[in-house]
């Protein structure tokens, strides 16, 4: 597992109080993982403080998996 | 008529985070005073409140995870309504739950949620802002949230009445069911303002007591002499209303029975009470006509009672001259004990009064070591009594000239 990829998933794990052991990499953080909106709101807040970048409205949209976080912040992480 | 009674109790306050265990500290005279430690408060005037320790919130009923997404005034307020709905023993079925609904009120709500976003929205800007902000401190979410909780899809709303709000809820509720458009209603207040802005702003409108820092349990000390203000408290205080009939089909215990709500303002100014008590007399009288009462069927006040120079003196007037003829009249304040819950005030009475009607036992006024005036009304100085009575007044008033007082009886 990449460093991105588990400083993602402890934010998750966080966030939505869901077992770190549940979340695939393909896990919808509101189908699969319990979020609402507003939660996928504050998870793209949480992901942005923690990577020092700033994630326009849409790209936050198109970031619904765990591997949608890793795969932008990945590119965009600073 | 449709007769509303009493099914469920609940509260978290300055003396314990349920009924039982605050009641009987209530009434061995412990005091939920102490100093305030949650921030600094070396500059301010009052150094003192009754406040709920963090370790006394139950993570069972509202998990870490959820009270992050609200305020502490919605958390103490869900403890309130868990203990509640659970004592009445009542489950909510899809097919009647529009007959259920909720009302419970605050004073001021999310105060300490607006402040830290206001200080977010100044220093890191607009981004920063939670998506829970706005829900986490409005007023009715706490009925909104209580409501998806228990699946009660009847009338929703929440008062907002300052230090009068729990007991409008409690008359409110009162009036939907008997009126028939309820037939079972979650109701009371919850009120977590104990935060920097909230001591402060009440520091600035000089409402409360800077005199006794050193000694916090002795600040709060309603008709004595010696008061300068009220002590501020936090907490949560739901009752379960219910149609009489309604809960006898399902053989509910039943505590006791709502007979009658007054309301008035007195149009007079911002914060202080009418001087006459014209506002709160007429409250009284309104209740006790509702409830075909006479003045002498009352055998105990709950009164505001807050420890204020003024407020006090004046509640006190209004009720000899309701009562004047009752010659065997108690009256104490729980906020000797646990402070000035705001808007949870009323309905933390309103829980405390089912228990001094279950267990005749009226609780004391703490701290009242000379009384400022001369009466005939036993105001219960430092310990509580044991006293058969069947009807009970509590009094509410709030900023605005809002006055409130139920009647509460066997």
């Amino acid at each position: 597992m990449s460093d991105i990829e588990e400083r993602v998933k402890k934010i998750v794990v966080e966030h939505l109080g869901v077992e770190e052991a549940k979340i695939q990499s393909d896990s919808k953080f509101i189908d699969d993982l319990g979020a609402d909106s507003l939660d996928t709101v504050e998870l793209v807040m949480a992901f942005e403080e923690e990577f020092g970048c700033e994630i326009p409205d849409d790209a936050a949209e198109k970031i619904v998996t765990l591997k949608d976080a890793v795969t932008y912040l990945t590119a965009n992480a600073n | 008529m449709r007769r509303v009674v009493v099914t469920g109790l609940g509260t978290i306050n300055p003396l314990g985070n349920n009924v039982d265990s605050s009641w009987n500290s209530l009434i061995n005279s412990h005091s939920g005073i102490s100093k305030i430690n949650k921030f600094v408060v070396d500059n301010y005037p009052c150094k003192i409140a009754g406040s709920i320790d963090d370790s006394n919130i139950n993570d069972q009923i509202v998990t870490p995870r959820d009270q992050r997404k609200i305020d502490r005034f919605i958390t103490l307020g869900l403890i309130a309504a868990d203990e509640a709905v659970n004592d009445s023993g009542f489950v909510s079925e899809n097919e009647s739950s529009f007959r259920y609904g909720v009302m419970v009120g605050s004073g001021i709500g999310g105060l300490d949620t607006i402040y830290k976003n206001s200080s977010v929205l100044d220093n890191q800007g607009i981004r920063k802002i939670s998506p829970f902000f706005i829900p986490s401190s409005l007023i009715n979410l706490l009925s909104g949230h209580i409501s998806i909780k228990y699946n009660l899809k009847g009338p929703n709303s929440s008062p907002v009445t300052a230090c009068a709000t729990g007991t409008h809820a409690i008359g409110d509720s009162f009036t939907i069911i008997k009126n028939n458009k309820a037939d079972l209603m979650v109701c009371g207040g919850a009120e977590a303002a104990i935060c920097p802005l909230g001591i402060s702003g009440f520091s600035a409108a000089r409402a409360l007591c800077d005199t006794f820092n050193e000694s916090p349990e002795k600040g709060s000390r309603p008709w004595d002499v010696d008061r300068s203000g009220f002590v501020m408290g936090e907490g949560a205080g739901v009752l379960v209303l219910e149609e009489y009939e309604h809960a006898k089909k399902r053989n509910a215990k039943i505590y006791g029975e709502v007979k009658g709500y007054g309301m008035s303002g007195d149009a007079y100014h911002i914060t202080k009470p009418s001087e006459d008590g014209n506002g709160g007399f007429r409250a009284m009288d309104m209740a006790l006509q509702e409830s075909m009462l006479n003045t002498d069927d009352i055998g105990y006040v709950n009164a505001h009672g807050t420890s204020t120079p003024v407020g006090d003196m004046i509640e006190l007037s209004a009720v000899e001259k309701l009562f004047g003829s009752n010659k065997n009249l108690f009256m104490s304040s729980n906020k000797s004990a646990i402070g000035h819950l705001l808007g949870a005030a009323g309905a933390v009475e309103a829980v405390f009064s089912f228990k001094s009607l279950e267990t005749n036992t009226l609780p004391p006024t703490l701290n009242l070591d000379n009384p400022s005036t001369n009466t005939s009304i036993n105001l219960i100085p430092h310990e509580s009594i044991s006293e058969n009575v069947t009807n009970i007044i509590s009094n509410s008033f709030g900023f605005g000239g809002t006055n409130a007082s139920l009647i509460f009886g066997i």
